[in-house]
């Protein structure tokens, strides 16, 4: 990739510096130890089943529907869910996952026993991946880490994991297999915090998601469903 | 639209602020709600005051190293591919903006809230160049739609609107034909708004916090608007403030989650947003071409100074929603983008002391303010030092206590002034009450308590107890 250019940075700095009554600092400077760590104490010692206990119970301040399935039964979970939607065009990521779970090749199903059709995200496809996420009535992808406080599916963007997908149809589902929860946001982030310590590249777009979009622009009146998806589902799945 | 909002007289802009009823029954039970919702996020985490003293030291450490992380930020954001301005002023900013988009032969804008292109004006100066801009936050889409008219709110900007009157904007100059349910209107903003956002060739974003670590930042939201800006026009740009940048990830989740529980109560809002860079080559939404603006506007003279603590703000809007005297004389009447007591302490710094004097006296100094900031600016102590300041600037003219005493010769002309600062006196003395009396009084009482203590004000005023006697209560106040 291409360095990007860097302009008007020397001058500017430096006024920092001034003002703040030194020289200018270009290395050298670490985070302190902070005097406290309160954030690792929240939901500290709860083990993966009361995470999904607590999940559930934050899903309704969230207006988000939370399903408990496990491998076998997903499938179907899904197909009810979307039933339930009157959902018929579907664009989903393309990620592994879905064929380790079992639901790539239930996908010919899905259309000629309920009429869903299925439209993987194509990065080859171009700007046409696009247009079928902005056709298609229904958006799942898998969730890369679980936040069970604020109840939070973590998506990190890739070729085959469009910002899209959860974004543009009006219907949303999260599948969240039980293993990627974790208590709080604490969690990710120093999980990613520690990617970019070790030099990993990480994702153009980490999008954290806590249910469906929402506003209260108006008098304070909250309105579920604004440009974001209007109705949200988690379907959190036994995976060991 | 500049910093500057309204008529150019303080005084001016109270009357119409306590003039308009609506707009302060919208701000009481806006701030009502926010306040309780704020409350209760506080509570149900527990070690509240915990979580504030570590906002505050992580505030207080980037600052004192600010140069550093900055340079550190636009060299990650720059391994990433992606490009980054200094801007000094105001101008500068605009003027590179208005340089990436003439380059791109770009028309339309798709912008999300941002305050900080509020401040710089940037809008006016795009659409001079030609450019149709449109806001995408559904209360900034309200007031655009509104002929421009001004935020009244750093977080929820058409605060001072009602429902009936947002139809009939949208009656009038979109063809709007349903009710005034909200839910209504914001379908009819999302069918309006996705076209835009499919056709924009440039979206502009703000930024909540910047990672120097990794040259990313975040956005946090609950409308979806800036993950739809961040998506899919072909080119961003991001204007962040030179202060919202955090060291690490971690440091993120903490104020991230001050941010949003200060705010609106909310433990996350419906969407972070981090990015990092331009969309990777084998990526196919996310902008190809990405520009973050690093704003200065006079921030950086509060480095080193008494009031650095100020740009410890995370904008939250806590303040303001605890403040009695924006609940009675609303956003406008601060003449600034950035109303309330966070606003009464930087808008004199960024606009300077001649535009801004009277706004560090628009506050009883009740002290609120400090007390719910999630990363303990001593508010209410930055605005005695704007006094002490103005006074010492001042002190050949006297114009500051003439100022003060204006004031007091005002209330007591206007009926409706009087109404409300007899109704909030007993409120607004509190931190003057030494056994019962008021021993050191602000403003027009200064000078009588400096000789003798002031009895405190009944909690129930006559006007009140008289009523109620006639009405054949009791009789008897409260206080």
């Amino acid at each position: 990739m291409v360095k990007g250019d860097i302009k008007n940075r020397e001058a500017f700095l430096d006024k920092i510096a001034d003002n703040l009554g030194r020289a200018r600092k270009t290395s050298g400077v670490e985070r302190p130890r902070w005097s406290n760590q309160v954030q690792w104490s929240v939901l500290k010692d709860h083990t993966e089943d009361q995470l999904v206990d607590v999940l559930e119970k934050q899903c309704d301040f969230i207006h988000t529907d939370l399903v408990r399935t496990n491998q076998s039964n997903l499938n179907q979970a899904i197909r009810d869910v979307i039933k339930g939607w009157n959902g018929k065009n579907v664009v989903t990521w393309d990620d592994p996952r879905f064929t380790t779970f079992g639901l790539t090749n239930q996908f010919k199903s899905w259309n000629e026993e309920d009429g869903i059709t299925v439209n993987q995200w194509d990065a080859s496809s171009g700007e046409e991946s696009i247009r079928l996420a902005e056709k298609a009535d229904v958006g799942i992808t898998f969730s890369d880490i679980t936040l069970a406080e604020s109840g939070t599916v973590v998506l990190f963007s890739d070729q085959g994991k469009g910002r899209s997908v959860s974004l543009l149809p009006a219907t949303y589902i999260a599948i969240v297999p039980k293993s990627t929860l974790v208590p709080r946001m604490s969690q990710a982030t120093r999980e990613i915090h520690q990617r970019v310590e070790s030099g990993e590249r990480i994702s153009s777009c980490v999008n954290f998601i806590t249910g469906p979009s929402n506003s209260a622009d108006i008098e304070m009146n909250l309105v579920v469903g604004v440009h974001g998806p209007i109705k949200a589902t988690y379907i959190v799945v036994e995976d060991r | 639209m500049p910093m500057h909002i309204g008529e150019k007289e303080f005084t001016n802009r109270v009357d119409k602020g306590l003039g308009d009823d609506f707009m302060r029954g919208a701000v009481r039970s806006a701030q009502g709600r926010l306040q309780s919702n704020r409350a209760g996020a506080a509570e149900e985490l527990g070690d509240w005051d915990q979580w504030r003293d570590l906002g505050q030291e992580i505030r207080s450490h980037t600052m004192e190293n600010l140069d550093f992380y900055l340079q550190q930020l636009s060299e990650k954001v720059a391994e990433r591919g992606g490009h980054v301005y200094f801007a000094e002023t105001a101008d500068d900013a605009n003027q590179y903006v208005s340089e990436v988009i003439a380059k791109k032969n770009a028309k339309k804008i798709a912008k999300s809230k941002s305050m900080v292109t509020e401040e710089i004006a940037l809008n006016d100066i795009l659409e001079e160049n030609g450019c149709e801009v449109v806001e995408t936050d559904l209360g900034e889409y309200i007031l655009q739609i509104d002929d421009n008219d001004p935020p009244s709110h750093i977080v929820a900007p058409a605060l001072h609107k009602n429902k009936e009157q947002i139809r009939d904007v949208f009656k009038e100059k979109l063809g709007y034909t349903n009710t005034e349910k909200p839910e209504e209107l914001t379908l009819f903003a999302r069918e309006q708004l996705r076209k835009e956002f499919l056709s924009a060739d440039v979206g502009i974003t703000g930024c909540n916090f910047a990672v120097a670590e990794s040259g990313s930042f975040a956005l946090v939201t609950n409308e979806g608007n800036a993950r739809m800006v961040s998506t899919l026009p072909k080119t961003q740009i991001t204007v962040m403030g030179m202060e919202r940048i955090v060291p690490t990830w971690e440091e993120l989740d903490v104020l991230v989650s001050l941010l949003t529980r200060a705010a609106v109560g909310q433990k996350l809002t419906s969407y972070v947003t981090a990015l990092t860079g331009p969309k990777d080559e084998d990526e196919v939404d996310g902008p190809e071409e990405f520009h973050l603006v690093i704003v200065d506007n006079g921030r950086s003279k509060m480095l080193g100074s008494e009031f650095q603590e100020a740009l410890h703000c995370i904008r939250c809007a806590a303040c303001i929603n605890v403040c009695p005297v924006y609940r009675h004389v609303g956003g406008h009447a601060y003449g600034s983008i950035y109303p309330g007591p966070i606003g009464a302490v930087i808008t004199p710094l960024l606009g300077g002391y001649d535009d801004y004097k009277e706004l560090p006296y628009a506050s009883s100094l009740c002290g609120a303010c400090t007390e719910v900031c999630p990363v303990k600016i001593p508010l209410h102590e930055q605005l005695i030092t704007h006094r002490r300041n103005i006074v010492e600037e001042e002190k050949k003219s006297g114009l500051a206590e003439r100022l003060v005493m204006q004031g007091f010769s005002r209330v007591t002309r206007s009926s409706k002034l009087f109404n409300v600062a007899t109704k909030m006196a007993p409120f607004l003395v509190t931190p003057f009450v030494e056994d019962g009396s008021i021993v050191k009084g602000p403003g027009p009482i200064k000078p009588w308590t400096n000789i003798r203590d002031l009895p405190v004000p009944q909690k129930e005023r006559f006007r009140d107890w008289f009523k109620t006697r006639e009405k054949g209560g009791t009789g008897h106040g409260q206080g």
